[in-house]
């Protein structure tokens, strides 16, 4: 008789879902921008800018309306450098995530600085983006940002 | 209203990978534990609530399967939270409140050991700005790190101090996951993972669950001669665009601390929710902790059951204060990236 | 509306997440028998109630089912349906019919198919057995068992089948 009895039963599974998900008039205005190599931000009644675009201001909840052209250049906020990209990662070799605020905004956006050391990093440092050659009105339309050199 | 006490907690032993325990397997000993120390039976509950991440196990309404361990005939209230179990407490807290039932059975249970949960977190995001981006759960603490540092609200030595003190509580604590010491020297040479964040600096994958009976003031006593009060239980979230937040500062934290009036409070003894270690210098800071004792269990640096860690600060806190006699004790629960989401329990031992 | 009239404004977003999924002990337990042809249920030690497929606890106690029961693989059909639209993935063609099968001596019943009979004569109390694969295609699955075929033996009341008084 074959003896089959296992002590642990375990097996591989995928979760896969693709979901349609509406960007609503100010978000698709954004992404649009991105595909144009264009960032945009809403601008509050207080003249605050937030960038990436915001639909409404989480401090005083204000609907945000008006658009306003960011960048595309920024300042670093924040920074994580990555030695060992997980397998999740967008990007393979080592790189940072980072919180960058464009020029003319208020907010900061995250995205991710490559092409650099992570000595060359630090907060305060201004960054430019690298755009995509394949937009699909996505964030990732801008594929990371650079060290202004 | 009615005041509510905490009058039994349970938590299994986390483990790096429960392997054939599944959950159900895993909250079963739990609630089983804290009725039999208790004494009582489903029976005796009014309201069962349970906090739980489906996203951990991989299935839509995941959380459905863990009833499997309770007794659900004849059919109980019941309500869940996908959030951490310390949610459930506050939503049971509310239940009793509104007279809606005088005792609660609360659980949080969670395997991270089989899926990524790096992956699995970073999908909690914004779906258009953020989760895109896949950024992990470490470099978003990270990011909160690198700030905090920059403006010498924490240092390096703290957060190093930080992990070592975790290392020599857990010591003490039977249900820990990582016990070994840490010495500065094996820090230092410790590789970061997202700077400055290194592996010691974060919480391990974690397998586990936790269970938690509270009761109105008409029948903690029935229950035990040691009920510890929930005094004051807040909680606020910040926004969710990351970018919009001042990661130096932490408004929730602050409003807790003005809604509980903690400032008056001298504490015993304090668990928060620190999954990482440059929290707790921070924490500490905010809510006046410097000279308090905090996280004697160690904390999430030694075993972090993902929906369950909020639960267990609570949990904890309760020991301490049943075990050492002592009157005031400071919990806190934390939800989303960077501290976005804090909730900071006040537990008295006196009514 | 198809998908050159949906919304412009729609971004697709992509969901994949990869487990390693373990069963818990009493469902290792019961897959290993049914690996080796045998249906084994569970009971409660307090209510008695027998549970198959077994999920380790009994929700009438709130307490663990630790014990074995060996089940035959004859029940009756508790209740079916006729199913229209096909399995995805499945090489099964509609119509078929999905029932909840209560196997002799336990207390639930569990899905699976009804072949082998005209649809139009499949009735609530029929009599089944497991129609099993070649012993060689034998996994840790319930799928061992092709379908449920009718058997000669009368039909059951199935008013009669109560969950077990405890």
């Amino acid at each position: 008789m074959n003896d089959s009895k296992i002590n642990l039963l375990e097996a591989p599974f995928e979760l896969s879902y693709k979901y349609k998900r509406s960007s609503g008039p100010i978000m698709s205005k954004f992404f649009e921008g991105l595909s144009q190599k264009k960032i945009f931000g809403t601008k509050s009644k207080a003249q605050k800018v937030f960038a990436p675009a915001a639909e409404y201001d989480p401090d005083t909840r204000e609907a945000l309306t008006e658009i306003v052209e960011v960048g595309p250049g920024g300042t670093i906020e924040s920074w994580s450098w990555v030695n060992s990209p997980r397998s999740h990662h967008l990007l393979k070799t080592p790189f940072a995530f980072a919180l960058i605020k464009l020029d003319g905004a208020d907010t900061a956006m995250l995205h991710m600085v490559s092409d650099c050391d992570e000595s060359d990093l630090s907060i305060g440092k201004k960054v430019l983006p690298v755009w995509s050659e394949n937009p699909t009105e996505a964030i990732t339309d801008i594929n990371y940002f650079i060290l202004e050199s | 209203m009615k005041k509510v006490a905490v009058v039994g907690y349970a938590q299994h032993k986390i483990l790096p990978n429960a392997g054939a325990l599944n959950e159900v397997e895993l909250i079963m000993p739990v609630v089983h534990k804290v009725f039999n120390d208790l004494g009582i039976s489903q029976d005796d509950i009014g309201f069962t609530c349970s906090g739980s991440c489906d996203y951990l196990q991989g299935a839509a309404f995941a959380f459905v399967e863990g009833l499997s361990a309770i007794q659900t005939s004849p059919p109980i209230k019941e309500s869940h939270v996908e959030m951490d179990a310390a949610w459930a407490l506050y939503e049971s807290m509310l239940k009793i409140k509104m007279g809606d039932a005088d005792t609660a059975l609360i659980y949080g249970f969670g395997k991270s050991s089989p899926g990524n949960l790096d992956s699995i977190i970073s999908l909690q995001m914004d779906p258009y700005y953020i989760s895109p981006l896949w950024p992990d759960r470490v470099s978003l603490a990270a990011l909160q790190a690198q700030i905090l540092l920059q403006q010498k609200i924490i240092t390096h030595d703290e957060m190093m101090a930080t992990v070592i003190e975790a290392r020599n509580n857990a010591a003490n604590n039977p249900n820990a996951l990582l016990t070994d010491h840490v010495s500065e020297d094996l820090y230092q040479a410790d590789s970061l993972i997202s700077s400055p964040l290194r592996g010691f600096d974060c919480p391990p994958i974690s397998d586990g669950a936790s269970a938690m009976v509270i009761a109105s003031e008409d029948k903690a006593f029935e229950f035990t001669d040691n009920p510890i009060w929930i005094e004051g239980i807040d909680h606020s979230i910040e926004s969710s665009n990351l970018g919009s937040r001042d990661l130096a500062t932490s408004p929730t934290i602050q409003n807790a601390i003005t809604n509980l009036n903690l400032k008056n409070i001298n504490f015993d003894v304090a668990e928060l929710h620190t999954q990482f270690s440059h929290e707790v210098p921070f924490l500490r800071k905010l809510l006046n902790l410097t000279n308090v004792p905090t996280n004697l269990s160690g904390g999430p640096l030694v075993g972090n059951v993902m929906m369950c860690a909020g639960l267990d600060a609570i949990g904890k806190t309760f020991q301490s204060l049943v075990s050492d006699q002592s009157d005031h004790g400071i919990a806190h629960a934390s939800s989303g990236p960077c501290l976005q989401h804090n909730m900071v329990v006040h537990l008295e031992r006196h009514k | 509306m198809s998908d050159d009239q949906a919304p412009k404004d729609y971004k697709e977003s992509f969901i994949h997440l990869e487990y390693q999924y373990t069963a818990g002990s009493a469902t290792t337990t019961f897959l290993n028998q049914v690996k080796e042809g045998r249906l084994v249920g569970q009971s409660c030690p307090k209510c008695k109630a027998v549970y198959v497929p077994p999920r380790g606890s009994c929700p009438r106690c709130g307490i663990a089912t630790s014990i074995e029961v060996p089940l035959t693989d004859k029940g009756c059909v508790e209740s079916f349906t006729v199913v229209h639209i096909p399995i995805p993935g499945n090489p099964i063609v509609p119509p078929y019919v999905c029932a909840m099968i209560r196997l002799d001596e336990a207390d639930i019943s569990f899905l699976h198919l009804v072949q082998d009979i005209e649809i139009d004569q499949i009735r609530i109390g029929m009599r089944v057995q497991a129609v099993w694969k070649p012993k060689d295609e034998w996994t840790h699955s319930l799928e061992n068992i092709k379908w449920f075929a009718p058997i000669d033996e009368p039909d059951v009341d199935v008013s009669t089948l109560r969950f077990k008084p405890s």
